[in-house]
């Protein structure tokens, strides 16, 4: 019972939720596939990696290096029997143009063309110009998880924020947000959405702020119920006692006891956003068609996959569907991590 | 295992051998819970299992019913013989069956141990059903039986009450009622009346008393009171760390316990009859020089009060409906004085009001009526910035040391930020100093700044709250039940730490408790609440030796007092 004065520094919460966290080997390798994630998204944004995601690398539609193999007898369907062409006609001397000929035929071959070598399979197949599919999910990872992080933080700032002020002070604010917060919930998500870009038009920043201002909700109701509870705890009691101002209560001593709840709703939402970001883009309402990033891909390759071409499509859907994976594993495992009710 | 293991004796009913209990913990290894704990349990006879928290008793006991945790581990010697099964090692449909029918449990919480959405009927008819096979009419005319026999009013109407509609009292009547339905041998009564009232623990414990005889049972009492134990056990184990301690029949308990352990719980219990100058605690006896103080003698009153508090009152409006309220007079027309350096005590049981009246009293709560004079200043009228530098003089520690401090700040936080509002102290080295002097005050180590609340046991975090009251200096500080939650021994530091910090710092308190033997200790003035209003004031040594008011009597009365042996009955 009695502490003996070896251990100085002691471990703090966050100490212990980390070693906690770090028990879990599921959370240690979806933290690895996240890390992993936002480390090719930052080195693309500096251009590191996937900087020449633009070059036709590959000739159209090129297939994936494994599928190739698979199945390397190439097409032919295309290729009609020569012989059944009819034979030439010459008709220089009724064409206009046919004494210039040989004059554009000289001046062509003044200007070196080279040719790249277009390569008839890359590692993960490539789009209808014979870009690297793998280089260009990549590169739309920027777009997909900038716009889940940014959104989420903003969807995240404004819950907590209005929840505590709604939680704590109670009354008519609370009565007031309440208000507002039904208003919101009511209307179908897509259609305020789509209101939002009919005003705000398209872009990346548009609707990072779109899905920041509808996705407060849940964390609101969240943050306001923990509030409600931890305003009635004793030490809040006790701090308003002592003379602490609203504001340091509200913030310095009840905020970091919701953390862990703020903390779990940020990553959820991240993955929410993600998903959400794709859809809107699928549906046209996202990220302008020169944007690239896993919801255009998608979009574009709904046409592919009636040609067969279902190489985009799986890629950046793989790609999708394990980022958000390995979050939602990640969140779960945090949960247990940060809850202080588990200890 | 066990050479010369006794043969097991007619008039025992569970006999406990060589128990030994682990609980696995996070790294993988074993922390051992309870070692080599024997007793036996006669027929018709009860023992009592008597220690303070993390003393092992409530394992021993649950491992009877084989109501361990996952995370346990039983050692290989350990024998729990019950009608010559082992309990520890037999079959799960055989103890399935012995359980809840031959022996069963009533817990410490009645609420949190009912299903809410059950009727209560429904809950005792089930175990009827599946442990005698009645039929669902004679389980439920059964029912009506067993609450009738209980003691609950109106048992037909009572049957289809839900818990919430209950008071704690009648839960606990209820549990009781499902735990002898099937008529067992043995009944294990887990701290049954902790969570009660004075006056609801002797009926209860009458009850108990009373099925007992009736029904031919055995009784395993587990409970941090030895107070208690003198009224109904026939034999007491005292056990800590795991450990039996001592054990023998109540009467040598009380009359001439053998162990130290034993004598310093019960003289560090403060006791209705004696007032004595300080408490002895645990390590007095354990290092063998305790032996008890002399007596205070009573302190004069009469000088100028610094809170006087007149007709206080606090109206709580509850919800009656779409366009109704309904109002709750929590407090009504509460006054007295407090003199500098001298201790009110505030006692009542729960619902009483009394913490109303000292969160009233801080402005936690707004007053309806009345009026708080602070060295002739009324607190109700000031505004936030004028109420400021009053809040500096008028300090409050609450009940529970867990959850009065902010988990997410270290002790040095902690510690800093009311000097730090107040402007005490020129700047935080200076504070930092007062901090640790503080902390030495409260006999806690200087390394403590360092680290969070989760790290220190329930006492040390109380002297925590107490030191972040001190760094203020203040006149008054409102005690609101600050040692109900502690251990026996650990209560009797913080009150001998709170009369020096008295003595030093001429501090007056405001001693808010349910606990009589504890008010009789500290306070020098005692006012008795029921109903929110005050029905008795007088100093400590009248309301103790002639009450005037019939409620205070009644409260006086349900005190245990111990082993009294003109009240048992001749062997």
């Amino acid at each position: 019972m009695s502490s003996t004065g070896i251990q100085v520094t002691s471990p703090g919460l966050w100490a212990l939720a980390w070693r906690r966290l770090r028990r879990d080997r599921v959370a240690v390798a979806c933290l690895c596939i996240v890390a992993v994630y936002v480390a090719l998204m930052l080195g693309s944004m500096l251009g590191l990696v996937a900087a020449d995601w633009e070059d036709e690398a590959g000739v159209s539609y090129a297939r994936p290096a494994f599928a190739a193999r698979l199945q390397h007898r190439p097409s032919t369907e295309g290729a009609a029997p020569a012989e059944q062409r009819a034979p030439a006609v010459d008709l220089s001397d009724i064409d206009p143009l046919a004494p210039r000929y040989d004059e554009w035929r000289q001046r062509a071959g003044e200007l070196g063309v080279t040719l790249q070598a277009r390569s008839e399979t890359l590692i993960l197949g490539g789009d209808q110009w014979g870009r690297d599919v793998l280089k260009k999910t990549i590169k739309g990872s920027e777009v997909s998880i900038m716009v889940g992080l940014a959104a989420a933080l903003i969807a995240t700032l404004i819950g907590t924020l209005l929840g505590a002020l709604a939680g704590y002070w109670g009354g008519r604010l609370n009565d007031l947000m309440e208000w507002v917060y039904n208003v919101f919930t009511s209307i179908p998500y897509i259609l305020l959405i789509l209101a939002f870009a009919a005003v705000l038009g398209r872009g990346v920043t548009t609707i990072i702020v779109i899905l920041g201002l509808t996705g407060w909700t849940g964390i609101y109701r969240l943050v306001r119920a923990e509030y409600l509870k931890h305003r009635e705890r004793e030490y809040v009691l006790a701090a308003k006692a002592i003379g602490v101002s609203h504001a340091k209560r509200m913030f310095a001593h009840i905020l970091p006891n919701t953390s862990h709840v703020v903390l779990v709703q940020f990553s959820l939402l991240v993955v929410a956003f993600i998903k959400t970001e794709v859809i809107l883009s699928y549906l046209g309402l996202g990220v302008p068609v020169e944007v690239v990033s896993w919801g255009t891909i998608l979009a574009e390759s709904q046409d592919e996959l009636v040609m067969g071409k279902w190489w985009q499509l799986t890629v950046a859907g793989a790609a999708m569907a394990m980022l958000v994976t390995a979050v939602s594993l990640l969140t779960d495992a945090m949960r247990d991590a940060l809850d202080p009710k588990l200890r | 295992m066990n050479p010369v293991a006794r043969v097991q004796e007619p008039d025992t009913l569970v006999d406990v051998r060589n128990l030994g209990i682990g609980f696995r913990v996070e790294g993988g290894s074993v922390q051992p819970a309870v070692r080599d704990v024997s007793f036996a349990i006669g027929r018709r006879s009860t023992l009592a299992l008597v220690g303070e928290s993390g003393s092992g008793k409530t394992v021993s006991a649950m491992s009877i019913l084989g109501l361990l945790p996952g995370n346990a581990v039983v050692a290989a010697e350990s024998r729990i013989l019950y009608d010559r099964i082992d309990l520890l090692n037999c079959h799960p449909v055989e103890l399935r069956g012995i359980r809840g029918k031959d022996i069963s449990v009533i817990f410490q919480e009645p609420m949190s141990s009912l299903n809410p959405v059950l009727a209560v009927g429904d809950q005792i008819s089930e175990s009827l059903r599946v442990h005698l096979g009645l039929g669902r009419r004679a389980a439920r005319a059964r029912a009506i039986e067993l609450l009738d026999e209980v003691g609950v009013p109106h048992p037909h109407l009572r049957i289809a009450s839900f818990p919430h509609q209950l008071s704690g009292g009648q839960q606990q009547r209820v549990m009781i009622a499902m735990a002898i339905s099937c008529e067992p041998k043995l009944l294990i009564a887990d701290e049954p009346t902790t969570a009660l009232d004075v006056t609801i623990q002797k009926q209860i414990l009458e009850l108990l008393a009373g099925l007992k005889e009736r029904h031919g049972m055995s009784l395993l009492f587990i409970t941090h009171d030895l107070a208690l134990v003198g009224e109904i056990a026939d034999e007491v184990v005292v056990m800590r760390h795991g450990q039996v301690q001592e054990h023998a029949p109540v009467r040598a308990i009380f009359e001439s316990p053998a162990h130290p352990y034993t004598k310093a719980l019960l003289a560090c219990r403060p006791s209705l009859d004696r007032r004595p100058r300080r408490l002895p605690v645990i390590d007095d006896f354990m290092a063998g020089r305790g032996q008890m103080p002399d007596d205070e003698p009573p302190r004069s009153m009469g000088g100028p009060p610094i809170l006087e508090v007149q007709g206080l009152a606090k109206r709580f409006r509850v919800d009656g409906g779409s366009f109704r309220s309904e109002y709750i007079d929590a407090v009504k027309d509460v006054s007295f004085r407090l003199e500098a350096g001298r201790t009110l005590g505030v006692v009542g049981e729960s619902g009483s009001g009394k913490t109303t009246v000292g969160m009233t009293i801080m402005r936690l709560h707004e007053a309806s009526a009345g009026r708080v004079l602070f060295e002739g200043r009324n607190l109700l009228e000031l505004d936030d910035r004028q109420m400021q530098p009053y809040r500096r003089r008028i300090q409050i520690v609450f009940q529970n040391p867990y959850a009065s401090l902010n988990p997410r700040f270290t002790i040095g936080q902690i510690l800093l930020e009311p000097m730090r509002v107040h402007s005490i102290g020129d700047d935080d080295a200076q504070r930092l100093g007062r901090a640790q002097e503080l902390l030495g005050r409260v006999d806690l180590p200087p390394d403590a700044l360092h680290r969070y609340p989760h790290e220190f046991s329930g006492g040390q975090r109380q002297r925590i709250a107490i030191a972040r009251c001190l760094t203020m200096k203040p006149d008054v500080l409102i005690c609101d039940e600050s040692v109900s939650a502690l251990d026996v021994s650990v209560q009797a530091q913080v009150l001998n730490l709170l009369k020096d910090l008295q003595d030093e710092f001429g501090l007056a308190y405001v001693f808010i408790s349910h606990d009589l033997a504890v008010v009789r200790y500290i306070a020098d003035e005692v006012l008795v609440m029921n109903r929110g209003r005050v029905v008795e004031m007088a100093d400590s040594q009248s309301i103790y030796t002639a009450p005037r008011d019939e409620y205070t009597r009644a409260l006086l009365g349900s005190i245990p007092r111990g082993y009294v042996p003109a009240a048992m009955p001749p062997d």
